[in-house]
């Protein structure tokens, strides 16, 4: 009894972080695809950039760790805007074939550009000494970093919710995502809001990738490889949702942790299944509008 | 295309029109230069045969996900769970001891046709993002079934022992590929024969009315569901069978044959000739599969590089691919 | 049922639907003749595209019952409706963008004569279709445009293309949503020509705001303000009914 509560325990606490790091990467996807409705399978790019920024900077630089998190998400954030003005902009509104095969490119890009920069070898983690090791929550012990991701990615959400809610900025996003056309004819200038948008959603994906290296491999065939997994969480939760996709990581995190350890034969495969069903009950997620 | 063409050519649209567009259909000499090619590549180039019959399969694949894509307008980034699933159907006859080829074949298309009937009874009931995500969660989780089943698929290692006996007891697979090219091209011609005919039949053309406006097909009472269910399956079936033929001609099946990338670069091998054309797998397969095969010396991640790279010129500059070039200089 | 009487060939019962506290359609009955030329106008936001919807079966009522040709169709879905005899055009309009104008025709009859589903033939053998296609694009002067992309005509041809479509499915219904909405003020005549000379056997239901083209084509006229049905009659009392005035003018008198 006492094991499968402690296993219970486990699975929760490690879903969680999973679920933590999965939220703050895939949010970015669900504004901006709601948004502008525009299909962006690189997304998982951005997190990954993020990831070896983090990487690089701690393992070769040795910057501290909260420098090289903010270092991940200016960098993934400028460069999302490049690519947003000079790539994105001209498909908004056409053929979803030409999004799915310019992002697809994307990827494949990156694959080869990861590959080329920082080799083929997955980027170890390595958590500053402050947060490595043990912490002890009553009579059990919890790796400490994991914990401080829970943590800070609990307190970036509640940032993030804040802030949608409470700021002229946050306003603006939500009515934009609601109703584009009302949006612009109210005087919203709807192409900088999506540019500031598809930034901050990039630069959060980065923070999450950076932050979640050790949960999510970093190497070069990340964007690929973890896709179906951020297009989950934003189908599931329901695109344009900023909390949709926050309940849907967190059941994709403890399910497929859970899993995982429970029946390690199956793996993935019933999340894969589950999301087929959910979506099957709910084509538009869970929190998408009709 | 070809009704333009004989329109500018001086018949009167208003006495020839209906009779310009009741002929679409007949064959045009044309279509008889794919195969004509193919037959004095088996004569011209005798070493490359075995790359030869992989470029004739992959045809056929491209043409299987140029029904669901170019003429129905379902987007789809999972087609390779129908090829995988053909592949490992005969991979896993010819393992098991049932090397039969031709009678494997049949099996591989019909158990892909099933998951894609399956599947397509879950999938096509949605549109947009959602659709697009299904294709890619049902490849994946049939991807991560035939990694679990190791035992019967090989796993990461792919399947082993596969042997394949001679067609009809006489054409043995050799070495130089022979027999595998010459099954390869009638295979894909019966395959394109019956494509051709979906394509010019009411049945294909209502399948445009539902690319081009799904909302108006409904308002004409077209039951849109069921035609889509059909070409999907239809078009699994026939990814299938060139799975199967990949199998039987390699005398291997590993997981890349489920995988996204598989899948994405069907896509990419379609736009290089042009969606919905019938012909643009005729035209991209080829030259991607060349292309691949001389640049096979560099590093494969590069090659990803310029694929991508590819991609998104594509996207930017010429859509359409080559089809919609040549109409536009034709212009 | 009525003996001798020929059912209406559309008629909605107590019609509701409402979205939360908006009220789009409040106990609509409707009546519409065969052979009619009945035209549905109101100002902006009188349900008249719920309507619309609810009648092709886009929406789903609350309450109430739709009937065609004496039938209900409540619960029937939009295909099959259009199997009992409504078609419709679209406000923007709806056509197959990349497919020749005699395409789009063609589609739409071989859904009626049930030959669309056909896999074995090629479509070119089913040579009545296609000259039934053409026959119509000729009625409407539109057969100089046969073989072009629909996308490349004039917005105007699209529109009167819009029509042939919804012709070729043979209705009984014919329900035309701003037939000239978009069409260039020199090319509305042409619109309200075609309008004019449809076969007197289907029931034509437009609803516009153009009210030259509604005085012009329609016999009878219906009202419609937030949902409800205000008047209904000939195009003569509905100019001079103060209410109509009331609701498109405001209070303002107009000399």
């Amino acid at each position: 009894m006492a094991d499968a509560l402690s296993a219970a325990i486990s699975i929760g606490f490690h879903g969680l972080a999973f679920a933590m790091v999965l939220y703050l990467i895939s949010v970015g996807l669900s504004v901006t695809m709601g948004m502008m409705g525009f299909v962006n399978l690189a997304h998982g790019v951005f997190a990954m950039l993020g990831g070896y920024v983090v990487t690089s900077l701690m393992g070769r630089h040795g910057v501290p760790f909260a420098a090289a998190l903010a270092g991940a998400a200016l960098v993934t954030a400028f460069g999302s805007v490049v690519v947003e003005r000079l790539l994105y902009r001209p498909l908004y509104g056409g053929d979803d074939l030409d999004q799915v095969l310019l992002t697809m490119g994307l990827v494949f890009m990156s694959v080869a550009a990861a590959t080329y920069l920082w080799g083929p070898m997955e980027q170890p983690m390595r958590p500053p000494r402050w947060l490595s090791g043990e912490i002890a929550i009553g009579p059990r012990g919890f790796p400490a970093y994991r914990s401080f991701l829970i943590l800070s990615g609990a307190a970036l959400v509640m940032v993030l919710w804040l802030g949608l809610e409470r700021t002229r900025f946050g306003l603006k996003i939500r009515a934009a995502v609601d109703n584009l056309r009302m949006a612009q004819s109210v005087g919203i200038n709807t192409s900088r809001l999506f540019t500031l948008t598809f930034a901050l959603g990039s630069g959060l994906a980065g923070l999450g990738g950076g932050l979640g290296a050790d949960l999510l491999a970093i190497n070069p065939n990340f964007a690929l490889d973890n896709l179906v997994y951020f297009l989950i969480v934003v189908a599931v939760g329901g695109l344009g949702s900023i909390r949709g996709p926050f309940v849907a990581a967190l059941l994709i995190g403890i399910a497929d942790t859970g899993f995982k350890y429970l029946l390690p034969e199956l793996g993935a495969f019933v999340i894969y299944a589950l999301t087929m069903v959910i979506l099957l009950w709910r084509p538009r997620g869970l929190f998408g509008r009709a | 295309m070809a009704t333009e063409g004989l329109v500018r050519a001086g018949l009167r649209p208003e006495s020839g029109a209906v009779a310009v567009f009741a002929r679409r259909h007949r064959f045009h000499p044309l279509e008889a230069l794919p195969w004509a090619a193919a037959i004095a590549a088996f004569a011209l180039f005798p070493s490359y045969l075995p790359l030869g019959a992989q470029i004739l399969a992959t045809i056929l694949f491209a043409l299987s996900a140029d029904l669901v894509l170019g003429y129905a307008g379902i987007v789809t980034l999972g087609h390779a769970a129908f090829f995988g699933t053909g592949a490992y159907t005969a991979g896993i006859l010819a393992a098991h001891g049932w090397g039969e080829p031709i009678s494997g074949l049949i099996a591989a298309a019909l158990a892909a046709a099933l998951v894609g009937l399956i599947s397509g009874l879950v999938v096509l009931r949605t549109t947009g993002l959602t659709l697009l995500m299904q294709t890619l969660v049902v490849a994946t989780l049939l991807h991560e079934a035939a990694n679990k089943a190791s035992a019967l698929t090989g796993g990461d290692d792919g399947l082993q022992g596969m042997v394949v006996w001679p067609i009809f007891g006489l054409f043995r697979f050799d070495l130089f590929g022979r027999t595998a090219y010459v099954y390869c091209l009638v295979v894909l011609f019966l395959g394109w024969w019956t494509a051709r005919q979906i394509a010019h039949s009411p049945f294909g053309r209502s399948l445009t009315g539902i690319r081009e406006n799904v909302l108006r097909m409904h308002a004409i009472g077209a039951p849109v569901m069921r035609r889509r269910l059909v070409i999907y399956t239809f078009a699994a079936g026939l990814a299938g069978t060139a799975g199967a033929l990949v199998a039987q001609t390699t005398q291997f099946v590993g997981l890349g044959f489920l995988g996204l990338e598989r899948s994405g670069t069907v896509l990419i091998m379609l736009i290089i000739g042009g969606v919905g054309r019938l012909y643009g797998a005729f035209i991209g397969v080829p030259l991607y599969m060349i292309a691949q095969d001389r640049f096979s010396t560099i590093e494969p991640v590069y090659w990803y590089f310029w694929i991508g790279l590819l991609m998104v010129l594509v996207v930017v500059i010429a859509r359409g691919g080559i089809f919609a070039l040549i109409d536009r200089l034709r212009r | 049922m009525n003996e001798g009487v020929a059912p209406l060939a559309l008629e909605t019962r107590a019609l509701r639907k409402s979205f939360g506290a908006l009220t789009v359609a409040d106990a609509i009955d409707f009546r519409l003749e065969r052979g009619a030329r009945h035209a549905l106008i109101g100002p902006n936001g009188a349900g008249k595209t719920s309507f619309v919807n609810l009648v092709t079966g886009a929406l789903r009522p609350d309450s109430g019952e739709i009937l065609i040709d004496g039938s209900a169709v409540t619960e029937l879905a939009q295909s099959v409706r259009v199997k009992r005899g409504l078609a419709r055009t679209f406000q923007v309009t709806a056509l197959f963008r990349r497919l020749s104008a005699l395409e789009n025709v063609t589609l739409a009859i071989a859904e009626r004569e049930g030959v669309a589903g056909d896999l074995a033939r090629p479509a070119g053998r089913h040579r009545r279709v296609i000259e039934e296609a053409f026959a119509l694009l000729e009625g409407l002067d539109l057969a100089d445009d046969a073989l072009r992309p629909v996308n490349m005509l004039a917005y105007g041809r699209q529109r009167l293309i819009e029509i042939a479509v919804a012709l070729g499915l043979g209705p009984k219904v014919l329900l035309l949503d701003e037939p000239a909405a978009g069409v260039p003020s020199r090319e509305t005549g042409l619109v309200a020509g075609v309008v004019e000379r449809l076969p007197p056997d289907i029931a034509v239901l437009i609803i516009d705001h153009d009210m030259d083209l509604v005085f012009r084509l329609a016999r009878r006229i219906t009202v419609m303000v937030e949902g409800r049905i205000l008047v209904e009659g000939p195009p003569e009392a509905i100019a001079t009914d103060p209410e109509v005035r009331r609701v498109y003018l405001g209070e303002r008198r107009r000399r």
